[in-house]
């Protein structure tokens, strides 16, 4: 049900977007998705297509750049990669992470006309 | 249509009245009207008569001049986080917040941990010492609200429709309803869910999770975001530990692989065992929240 909401949230900010930088269509967007981030990406594609009806949006392409997720161990000090919260350093076993990157998403570009 | 929650026109309501939605027309969906700009005004953009009167077609290209089979396309980088909009209302609401010295506490579970049982107890144990008022989010009804307010203590239900958790909009127009008090303790309960919640700041001090031991002991590994962006896990019905094969341990184990440093209370709502620590852990919150000017 959130992936609707984060559809609907992406046409704003495109719609902004198209305010200040003077665009009337947009054929692909660019959306990076961290690996971490609470988001079903195919869920997210088919709220895209239904929300972006009849929107300067309209039949773009949403291509999704995954960004892997990335902690720090503090316990042996390395910087790792993790596909989830629930998995251990690789290095010491640790589950003690901060997570560096891959939690978040972001609208990076658009290709427009 | 809600921006953030995804619920239908009009659908979420605050105390049984519909709120104005946020940013956005009452118009469906598929009539999105893209405001001009002012720079605009002598170059209106060409509209397909074909279409219904407020959709705009914005078939041929902003230049005016657009020859067919021509492409204007070209790269926009805009770099902007989906959640911006929701975040800046929860900013908003935490500005608001920390200027009256109000601590907001979100309450996050799974439907049917026990959520509002514990707010009834909290709410007892403590307004004596201070002003409490509730928000409520619910799908549908209001009897969590009203059986906050039989304790005493103002409660607003938010009703979000079709929505599954609460956003930051929803919770700054039930502050406004709420006039709350300078130096007072705000509780919000949120939908019962365990995924959408954790993605949505409202503005809190801290989300608090809370577990029962009726669920299983695998949910901090099942459903990571939420136990991940929890300051403090409570585990309710310890009571009925003794009738379940329920293993404490393993429950805390587990929410440490996601959460390293989550501090956890064991507690009874019903029958009173933990509350105190509870209790005393939101007191030396209220402690850390600078007092209003």
């Amino acid at each position: 049900m959130h992936e609707m909401s984060l559809a609907e949230n992406m046409l704003q900010l495109i719609e902004d977007a198209a305010l200040e930088q003077q665009f009337a269509q947009v054929k692909t967007v660019w959306l990076e998705v961290g690996q971490l981030a609470c988001v079903e990406k195919d869920s997210l594609r088919f709220y895209f297509d239904v929300v972006t009806r009849d929107s300067i949006a309209q039949q773009a392409r949403l291509e999704i750049i995954e960004i892997p997720g990335q902690g720090m161990c503090k316990q042996c000090n390395q910087t790792v990669l993790i596909a989830a919260h629930y998995e251990a350093c690789p290095h010491c076993g640790s589950y003690a992470l901060q997570i560096t990157q891959g939690d978040g998403m972001q609208i990076r570009e658009l290709e427009v006309e | 249509m809600c921006t953030t929650c995804g619920c239908g026109i009009g659908q979420t309501r605050i105390n049984g009245k519909s709120i104005q939605s946020h940013n956005h027309s009452d118009k469906p969906l598929n009539y999105r009207l893209l405001r001009q700009s002012p720079s605009h005004e002598h170059h209106p953009m060409p509209v397909n008569a074909d279409h219904a009167p407020d959709t705009l077609h914005f078939g041929t290209g902003i230049a005016g001049t657009h020859a067919p089979g021509m492409s204007q396309a070209r790269m926009v980088k805009i770099e902007r986080d989906i959640l911006a909009k929701n975040n800046s209302y929860a900013g908003e609401n935490r500005r608001y917040l920390s200027e009256h010295g109000i601590l907001a506490l979100n309450l996050v579970s799974s439907p049917g941990s026990g959520k509002t049982t514990l707010l009834v107890k909290t709410i007892q144990a403590l307004q004596n010492k201070l002003p409490i008022a509730v928000i409520e989010g619910d799908q549908q009804t209001d009897h969590d609200a009203a059986r906050i307010r039989a304790t005493g203590v103002p409660a607003i239900q938010i009703n979000t429709g079709k929505g599954c958790h609460l956003d930051a909009h929803m919770v700054g127009h039930a502050m406004q309803q709420l006039s709350l008090q300078d130096n007072s303790l705000l509780f919000i309960e949120n939908v019962g869910n365990l995924v959408c919640p954790s993605g949505f700041d409202l503005g809190e001090a801290h989300k608090v999770v809370i577990l029962s031991v009726t669920e299983g002991e695998d949910k901090p590994l099942k459903y990571p975001d939420m136990f991940h962006a929890a300051d403090l896990m409570l585990l309710n019905k310890c009571d009925l530990l003794p009738h379940l094969t329920f293993d404490v341990g393993l429950a805390l184990e587990y929410a440490h692989r996601i959460n390293p440093a989550l501090p956890v209370i064991q507690i009874s709502a019903t029958q009173g065992s933990g509350m105190s620590a509870w209790i005393d852990w939101i007191k030396a919150e209220c402690r850390h929240t600078p007092a209003s000017k």
